[in-house]
């Protein structure tokens, strides 16, 4: 198959659709915003897509915790499609809001295949408040997503995006090398002197995996690190690229999550 | 039967942790030694047990969270409990969201009058006497929209928990249409009926109609020609629809010799002579008579723009005022042409020190006591954090300002960029008009008490007698559903003709206002979706209540709409039809409420023609002394309230979503906030928008003619330092004024607007839109009981708005590489009146320090510089630059320096200019100046594209971390590290 086709959903206050589409398009792919509610009603169906996308934004202005109303919603009405959609050699992706929406699935992390049990959770930054900003991160295990990236630069932006396990999960994720990316300090955290954990998430974990690697969330956004302009430090970067006599770059750190996912399909 | 879930986190809760700390810095002698926090949701319904289980379980997190159905979850030990929750009617989105949640998990539906309401209970632990609470209490809550329960431990345990409140709204009053007598009242129950309003039965005043005699008089003389006397619908719908808030008749009246008024001659004049000017090269395309301004961005999309105040509101209710107001002037993108895509928010406040502990009371005998300055700080920031972050628009571009005459009132200033294509499904985007037979649609949320007189609410002094009712909160997903409905799916369908936003005066204003494109309609009320029965028919049409749009919907396609529109969980619901009968007739239950003729409701109101007088205040110059060493004053200016860095803000606000960051509000390594921000709205190209503004209240105590100069001059220039076109660039006003009925006040109102038409033509710089707010002034009562009015600075934000070609070309203000050559481009005079220095001098005094000293734009010469330096940015010779504004070089130098990282040397003898002192040097406020470092081997192409403009090299970038300077005369006048120069900068609002 050359081009896989992505679902992106969309509705009840995800706003990163659209960036979403145009990086998945860049990196090669055909993607599609569908409304959550064209799923339910039967105007879509999930059987004709390879990669379902959970883009970031804040469903349901995050009323009774961030990702969950939107979760239900899925569970109420479209489950058993979305169940059968991951257990097959499909990609999945959540970001921020949908990274969140996943835990309260129970499609992240789903150890032992138990999908539908919330496992992990995704609570109040340290902070207790909203925050946008970029970190460095540490890819942990093996994803198709992550392949070919030790560490990536990206731009997180939420409220509630400390992980927490209790303890036996965390125990298993990472027994099970579930543990997808790690906040680390690397290339912006040093240039900006930025704390790399920036919300208290237990053990530095950023995103994770199911078992096998092919259903990924995260809190940070690669969508919105697929530009060179996008990086924080851009400005500085291209009069040190100019004056070492080097080519400014064109693409940002997060495009590649979105080429591996074109290249499973491969 | 009512019952209340409540939830408690089984985990260490960061949000109990924050409030602890935010606590105890209230005050010394309250001493917390923990903070519990634990969410109700009090579920009135017909639900069984089993059902409340399950729905505790959807409600919660089972991994963090414990959640039980009517057994009271408490800390172990605590010594108090304070529930919050809200009062009956005020928006309360959690309780919506967990209700629709409950809907659609268990298959039922809640009958009419039931609901789910939340609310939060904050346990404390600590030696606290009831009066302590009672200011805790104080500041968890408003009490305009918020109930507060207190219970000590005892009574807690005794009633085993919180009582159970279901804050539900009952109205009992019967919903009719009165008639008004007027045709044979006299002038003195006219004017009453103008301030205070329509009398009901029982005598009281339902709240001000903002119509002065002369109005009322001419209100009164149209209905004997009808023979018959006005509904409480008319006369309130006449109300909103003159009010100043909506027809700006003080910008618009006769003022002196200026016949047209203000807004026609100065500001709409300038934009018709320098579109004229243009010619070819005008990029204005739909100005001032939409909801927003707009300009040509590419063959294929306009950009949007809008700049809003919400004042009034933000006083009472910080949070709610600001949500709204962010939240509304979203609906002036979306309402804009056939509906633009909101794709950036600007903020802007003004506040009065947030340490300021003094108690002003809007009532008499201490009554209605105000909100602190912190508290209104905390709000306002708060609120747009959500309306801004809920929505999807990133939110970049802002300001703090800190004046102590926004006591009384804060200045909110919330604005809202947006997209919108050239065409949509065949049309011009930009053009919209009602067709007679389309249908009315009403699409979004549903009318409530909420928001009635808001728009004649803001044309008044606030005093005793504002109505709390003006009060709302928003609900960003609700609008955030219609939105993406509109301007993602519907509008290019082409299923509607025209839309507009229900902003102030509601209905009554946007579909009246929509009536004029064909001619007239005719509403029924009683199709009206409502929040809870019991609305009076004026109530309905005038409500403010938000996330509302009206469409003009062809009969055809109305089917088509509102089968997507359900789709999308978006509330449509068709309210009348739109007609060209030339009336504006509304129905309610049978009977006609409301039948005026169009020409009158829009044009009838009688101009009144205004005289201005002249008040010049003459203040003497500060004599302050030389001093050898300015490190001092440095760090103390980095740290004023006016200079100092929000970054707080910056974080908190999402100014990367949707995919189009290019300069951020921070920038550099040391993360300083910048002028001006850079978007790229579509993400296939590398065109940009740049964003910026320019405001200078404290300088209208000296002239407001310059002032409004220099804020225009600031706008530009941080737009151009930035790299946007210098060939289009398009302004916005917001006059921000007070008294405005006072001759000297309208006196400093023409010189600004008079400044205005100056320098945008000398510019060649467009106003595409704005809006005014006249009455920013406070009546009430001081800590003493002492009656005073507090009346905000005249003050004018000016906007801008730019575009970039190529965004890889945008330039930052942070300092790039050690031995990179500073240079100051234009030139430096003694221009210190109304400064942050002579403010700073003045505190230091304990006395004002004004002087008269104020800055001058020579826009001539400034444009010059502005092309060359364009010139050399094309060019990418500039490796850094800022403009230079507020606390003068001083302040951009130490913000090149902390944005790099990197000390600088600096030298003061070659600076441009006529200069005595060194603090006049480093500190005056001179416009039209931009600092910039360049590498050094740019030296000569720079150069040579400057020549003709006043500038030296200053200064180099050095290797280590120590920012240097040296006076006019060689000797150092500033020595200190990086760091501390950081610390100061950053500690101001390091607790915020």
């Amino acid at each position: 198959m050359a081009q896989p086709q992505v679902i992106v959903l969309s509705g009840y206050g995800i706003n990163c659709e659209e960036e979403t589409q145009f990086a998945f398009e860049l990196a090669g792919a055909r993607a599609h915003i569908v409304h959550i509610n064209d799923l339910i009603d039967g105007h879509r169906g999930l059987e004709n897509y390879q990669i379902l996308a959970f883009p970031g934004g804040f469903s349901y202005g995050d009323d009774t915790g961030s990702g969950n109303a939107f979760a239900h919603r899925v569970k109420n009405h479209i489950w058993k499609q979305v169940l059968s959609f991951v257990q097959k050699d499909r990609l999945a992706i959540g970001v921020c809001n949908g990274f969140q929406i996943m835990v309260h699935l129970g499609l992240l992390p789903a150890i032992g295949g138990k999908f539908g049990t919330q496992q992990v959770a995704l609570t109040y930054n340290r902070s207790a408040r909203y925050l946008a900003r970029w970190v460095d991160l540490e890819v942990q295990c093996d994803s198709p997503w992550l392949r070919g990236l030790r560490k990536v630069s990206l731009p997180i932006a939420h409220g509630e995006g400390k992980f927490y396990a209790p303890g036996k999960v965390l125990q298993e994720l990472k027994a099970r090398g579930m543990i997808a990316l790690k906040y680390a300090l690397g290339e912006v955290c040093t240039h900006l002197d930025l704390e790399p954990n920036p919300n208290g998430s237990l053990e530095d974990i950023a995103g994770i995996a199911d078992e096998t690697g092919r259903l990924l969330g995260m809190m940070p956004h690669p969508e919105r690190a697929i530009d060179f302009t996008h990086l924080p430090h851009w400005t500085w970067l291209k009069e040190k690229y100019k004056r070492e006599g080097q080519k400014i770059p064109e693409r940002g750190p997060g495009l590649k999550i979105f080429e591996n996912a074109v290249e499973y399909f491969k | 039967m009512a019952n209340r879930i409540e939830v408690a986190l089984k985990i260490p809760d960061a949000r109990a942790l924050v409030r602890k700390r935010h606590l105890e810095g209230m005050g010394r002698s309250i001493k917390i030694t923990g903070v519990w926090l634990v969410d109700v949701y009090t579920v009135d319904g017909d639900l069984s047990g089993a059902q409340l289980k399950a729905i505790a379980g959807v409600l919660s997190d089972s991994i963090t969270q414990r959640a039980k159905v009517d057994q009271p979850q408490s800390p172990a030990k605590f010594d108090w409990a304070i529930e919050v929750g809200f009062l009956p009617g005020v928006t309360d989105n959690v309780g919506n969201t967990a209700r629709e949640m409950i809907e659609d998990f268990l298959k039922v539906e809640f009958r009419p009058g039931q609901g789910v309401y939340s609310s939060q209970i904050t346990f404390l632990c600590g030696d606290l006497t009831a009066d302590d609470v009672a200011t805790i209490a104080r500041s968890l809550a408003n009490p305009l929209i918020q109930r507060v329960h207190i219970k000590r431990r005892d009574e807690f345990q005794a009633y085993r928990g919180m009582d159970l409140v279901i804050p539900s709204v009952h109205l009992d009053s019967k919903p009719t249409a009165d008639m008004v007598e007027i045709l044979g009242a006299a002038d003195e129950e006219l004017a009453l009926i103008g301030k205070r309003g329509i009398a009901d039965a029982d005598g009281t005043r339902r709240g001000p109609l903002a119509l002065d005699l002369t109005y009322m008089k001419a209100i009164q003389e149209h209905f004997k020609e009808q023979g018959r006397n006005p509904s409480d619908v008319e006369l309130e719908s006449i109300a909103q629809t003159w009010s100043e808030h909506c027809k700006h008749t003080i910008f618009s009246d006769p003022l002196d010799e200026i016949r047209d008024g203000l807004l026609a001659t100065f500001i709409k004049g300038a934009t018709e002579k320098i579109r004229q000017q243009k010619g070819k090269r005008d990029f204005c395309v739909s100005v001032f008579h939409d909801n927003s301004g707009a300009i040509l961005f590419d063959d294929d999309h306009l950009i949007t723009h809008k700049v809003e105040t919400h004042n009034s509101p933000s006083a009472l209710d910080p949070f709610g005022g600001a949500i709204t107001g962010i939240v509304g002037v979203n609906r002036d993108a979306i309402g804009f042409g056939l509906g633009a895509k909101p794709i950036a928010n600007v903020y802007g406040f003004c506040f009065a020190d947030p340490r300021d502990t003094t108690i002003l009371y809007k009532g008499s005998n201490f009554t209605q006591r105000m909100l602190s300055p912190r508290m209104i700080m905390d709000g306002v920031i708060h609120g747009v954090n959500v309306g801004g972050n809920n929505s999807g628009i990133p939110t970049s571009q802002g300001f703090l300002i800190f004046d102590e005459s926004y006591r009384g009132k804060p200045l909110v200033f919330v604005g809202t960029i947006g997209l919108i294509p050239q065409k949509s499904h065949g049309r011009s985007a930009h053009m919209k008009r009602a067709r007679p037979g389309d249908w009315i649609v009403m699409a979004g949320g549903r009318v409530g008490k909420d928001g009635i007189h808001g728009a004649t609410f803001s044309s008044e002094v606030m005093d005793a007698g504002s109505p709390a009712a003006a009060v709302q909160i928003g609900d960003p997903i609700t609008q955030k559903k219609l939105s993406d409905a509109i301007v993602k799916e519907a509008r290019d369908q082409g299923l509607y003709n025209s839309i507009t936003d229900n902003g102030a005066g509601g209905l009554s204003c946007s579909v009246a206002e929509m009536a004029r494109e064909c001619g007239g309609c005719f509403v029924r009320l009683d199709e009206v979706p409502l929040k809870y029965p019991g609305l009076k028919p004026w109530e309905i049409w005038c409500s403010e209540s938000q996330e509302r749009m009206t469409l003009a919907v062809p009969r055809e396609k109305c089917g088509q709409l509102s089968d997507l529109l359900s789709r999308r969980g978006v509330e449509a619901t068709i309210i009348g039809e739109f007609t060209n009968s030339g009336r504006c007739i509304v129905e309610y239950n049978g009977q006609r409420v409301m039948d005026l003729d169009m020409e009158f409701l829009h044009n009838g109101l009688p101009k009144e023609a205004m005289q201005t007088v002249e008040c010049r205040q003459v203040h003497r110059e500060p004599d302050i002394p030389m001093a050898d060493d300015l490190t001092d004053c440095f760090h103390a200016m980095l740290a004023r309230l006016n200079t100092a860095s929000f970054e707080f803000i910056s974080q908190q606000y999402d100014h990367e979503v949707q995919g189009g960051s290019v300069i951020k509000p921070l920038q550099g390594r040391g993360r300083v906030n910048g002028d001006a921000t850079v978007i790229r709205p579509l993400l296939n190209s590398s065109k940009g928008i740049a964003i910026s503004q320019g405001i200078y209240p404290t300088y209208s105590k000296i002239d407001t003619y310059h002032m409004a100069a220099c804020a225009i001059d600031t706008a530009i220039r941080n737009l151009v330092a930035v790299g946007a076109d210098l060939e289009k660039l398009a302004l916005l006003d917001n006059f921000c004024w007070c008294s405005s009925d006072e001759p000297e006040r309208l006196s400093q109102l023409k010189h600004a607007a008079q400044a205005c038409y100056d320098y945008a033509i000398a510019y060649g710089s467009p106003f595409i839109s704005g809006k005014d707010s006249m009455f920013n002034d406070f009546k009430g009562y001081d800590e003493d009981g002492k009656e005073i009015k507090i009346s905000v600075l005249p003050t004018l934000l000016i906007s801008g708005i730019g575009i970039l070609e190529d965004v890889g070309k945008a330039v930052s203000l942070d300092a790039k590489f050690p031995g990179d050559l500073i240079y100051v481009l234009g030139e430096t005079s003694e221009q210190l009146g109304a400064s942050e220095y002579y403010a700073l001098w003045g505190e230091k005094r304990g006395q004002p320090a004004t002087g008269s000293s104020v800055p001058q734009v020579d826009a001539k010469s400034n444009l010059n510089l502005y092309r060359a330096y364009s010139r050399c940015l094309q060019e990418e010779l500039i490796a850094s630059a800022q403009s230079i504004h507020r606390g003068g070089l001083a302040m951009a130098l130490a913000k090149t320096a902390m944005g790099g990282m990197l000390g600088i040397d600096v030298w003061l003898e070659s600076l441009p200019g006529t200069l005595s002192r060194e603090d006049v040097a480093l500190f005056s406020e001179s416009q039209g100046r931009i600092l910039a470092t360049i590498h050094p081997n740019k030296r000569k192409s720079f150069e040579d594209l400057m020549r003709g403009i006043p500038l030296a090299q200053i200064g180099t970038v050095r290797e280590d971390d120590l920012i240097i300077m040296k006076g006019l005369r060689g000797n150092v006048i500033i020595n200190t590290a990086l760091q501390g120069a950081l610390q100061s900068y950053k500690s101001t609002f390091r607790d915020y």
